[in-house]
């Protein structure tokens, strides 16, 4: 299970580009929970996924994650518990090295690596046999660079790197967003079959409402760093695209009202 | 003959600050100079250690030793002192000067009748032919300076196997990926910064070894001896790449290539000094060569879109 309490975070705090990009968070994800994080630019939502990667430590608030406290861990030891799929194709990967080498390194997440040789015959042998469904051909290629492939092939590898080894938790930061559209239906029909299959705990960022409304469990929307809306159970079964997009026009609208008012009342104390 | 003897040998004892190079330079994608240092202070161990009597083989590992502590410290600089990494080189480096000294107590260690990694060959040359001289294709060599070459082509083809087992363990492509993907590794749980620590002490304990050898080879360690190192190394990696094609990151010919690279680079230097280069301009060549290297392509390109390209004012 995942816990945030309570968890902010400003980012250039003091400056004239003070964002306070976590207003106090808090939710839990059970365990076999799939959530999407939806919200506007600049709502916060990739920023709580990093903050539960690690990617920065947060200014206060407490982060558990299957039993840890893992606020103070830093990024690379969370990793021993979370996988984590970027929404940059190339970020999750290592260009110039192979395939299987790529691959390999994510067999050993959280584990120590020693002076063995990393690939051998069984583990190539495995290796094959578990990107053979992905229907992408790769199980003949996996000693070319992996820079040779394209960003939907990358990133459908990457996914599959980061669930090899079933993790506590599993990252998504708009992973289909920089592909094309064919290769973007092909990723987010895999995260879903592997989430599935695994029952794994997922939290994803994502810009699709289509996406929030098929894929996850639960839907959680973000604004100016707040949560605004929790969406589950019930309610998320009959959640359609048009009531998200009512809900960000309530929140928008909110947001105007409160200039306006500002504007009408400022006289009356100026 | 003697010419292409030395410019072999000198190529292949320094084919192993090649490697040290490529893998900071091309691997780790760090510009380290620690280099600089580091060279001369796995000659100046070594050269102290055998000046006192010590085993040259385990003189030699000392020598590789002091190299990756200089490494370490360099990686430590930038890593867990946010230090620039430019600027951690610079600063190890300077500080080896004055460590240099300090080991060999004045700025010139002679070693005219120490033992050295090439007795054993030599001997077994000597126990097969006991002449002076042994002939090659009717050239008359040195005994001495065929041991040294066949020495150091052992510990290099040695060294060369070793460090491409290296990069394919576990920990050898962590440290590749940390290099090329910082996001990526430690993603993958591991962490990055040790990775460099780690990669830059065997980078320059390759740097050390190939001094502790160089030492050696002539027969004294001296203070300046390592300045411009660097850039040699570099220009070898280039030469190589050239020689491999760039494209190719399997690490068997990224190491195949430096190798190749150094010793063709000495061979052309041999050639240069031969035809009258002024062994004073030898470091400005180099840089000279380096600087082309690294342009030229850039401009190559440029031209070729120029000449070729559809812009229509070609023939015009």
């Amino acid at each position: 299970m995942l816990e945030l309490n309570n968890v902010k975070k400003t980012f250039f705090p003091g400056t004239p580009n003070e964002v306070q990009a976590l207003r106090g968070i808090s939710m839990k994800l059970e365990d076999g929970c799939f959530a999407a994080i939806i919200g506007t630019n600049g709502s916060g939502k990739s920023t709580s996924l990093n903050a539960v990667a690690g990617s920065f430590m947060v200014d206060s608030g407490q982060i558990h994650l299957d039993g840890h406290d893992i606020t103070k861990w830093p990024e690379y030891r969370r990793a021993s518990l979370i996988g984590r799929v970027f929404q940059n194709p190339f970020a999750g990967t290592a260009a110039e090295m192979t395939i299987a080498e790529n691959i390999v390194l994510s067999m050993r997440r959280g584990k120590t690596r020693g002076l063995g040789l990393a690939l051998n015959r069984r583990i190539r042998e495995e290796i094959k046999e578990r990107i053979r469904p992905l229907n992408m051909g790769l199980e003949t290629r996996i000693d070319n660079p992996i820079g040779t492939l394209s960003g939907g092939q990358r990133q459908a590898l990457t996914l599959l790197m980061a669930t090899w080894l079933r993790p506590k938790l599993l990252l998504l930061d708009e992973h289909t967003a920089a592909l094309d559209p064919k290769s973007a239906a092909q990723v987010a029909v895999l995260t879903k079959e592997i989430i599935e299959r695994e029952k794994l705990t997922a939290l994803m960022v994502t810009h699709s409402m289509q996406q929030a409304v098929q894929l996850p469990h639960r839907i959680i929307m973000m604004h100016k760093g707040q949560i605004v809306e929790d969406i589950y159970g019930e309610r998320k079964a009959r959640v359609k695209v048009a009531d998200l997009m009512n809900a960000f026009d309530r929140v928008r609208r909110r947001d105007l009202f409160d200039a306006s008012v500002a504007e009408q009342v400022l006289p009356q104390f100026a | 003959m003697t010419l292409v003897i030395g410019a072999f040998t000198m190529g292949l004892i320094l084919s192993l600050l090649a490697l040290g190079v490529l893998i900071s330079f091309r691997i780790l994608r760090f510009c380290d100079i620690t280099v600089d240092g580091s060279i001369t202070l796995g000659a100046s161990a070594t050269a102290v250690l055998l000046v006192s009597g010590c085993n040259p083989w385990l003189a030699t590992l000392g020598g590789m030793g002091a190299g990756m502590i200089a490494g370490f410290a360099t990686g430590l600089l930038h890593t867990h002192f946010k230090i620039e990494e430019l600027l951690s080189g610079i600063l190890v480096m300077t500080a080896l000067y004055s460590i240099n000294l300090r080991v060999m107590g004045r700025s010139n260690v002679p070693m005219l009748n120490s033992e050295s990694i090439s007795d054993w060959a030599e001997a077994m040359l000597l126990k097969s032919n006991p002449t002076e001289k042994i002939s090659i294709l009717g050239w008359p060599v040195p005994v001495r300076d065929l041991a040294m070459l066949l020495t150091v082509a052992a510990l290099v083809a040695f060294i060369g196997l070793l460090l491409n087992l290296f990069l394919k363990t576990s920990i050898g492509t962590a440290v590749r990926a940390a290099g090329e993907n910082p996001q990526m590794i430690r993603a993958q749980g591991v962490d990055n910064r040790w990775m460099q620590v780690f990669g830059l002490a065997v980078s320059n304990g390759l740097v050390g070894l190939s001094g502790a050898v160089l030492a050696q080879y002539q027969g004294f360690a001296d203070v300046q001896m390592g300045i411009g190192m660097m850039v040699w190394g570099l220009a070898s990696i280039i030469i190589g790449e050239a020689l491999v094609g760039k494209s190719t990151r399997s690490t068997g010919m990224m190491i195949c290539g430096a190798l190749m690279g150094t010793v063709l680079f000495r061979l052309l230097i041999a050639i240069a000094l031969r035809w009258g280069l002024d062994p004073n301009d030898l470091k400005l060549v180099t840089a000279l060569f380096v600087f082309a290297a690294l342009v030229l392509p850039r401009w190559a390109g440029k031209i070729g879109r120029k000449v070729f390209g559809g812009r229509g004012n070609a023939g015009a």
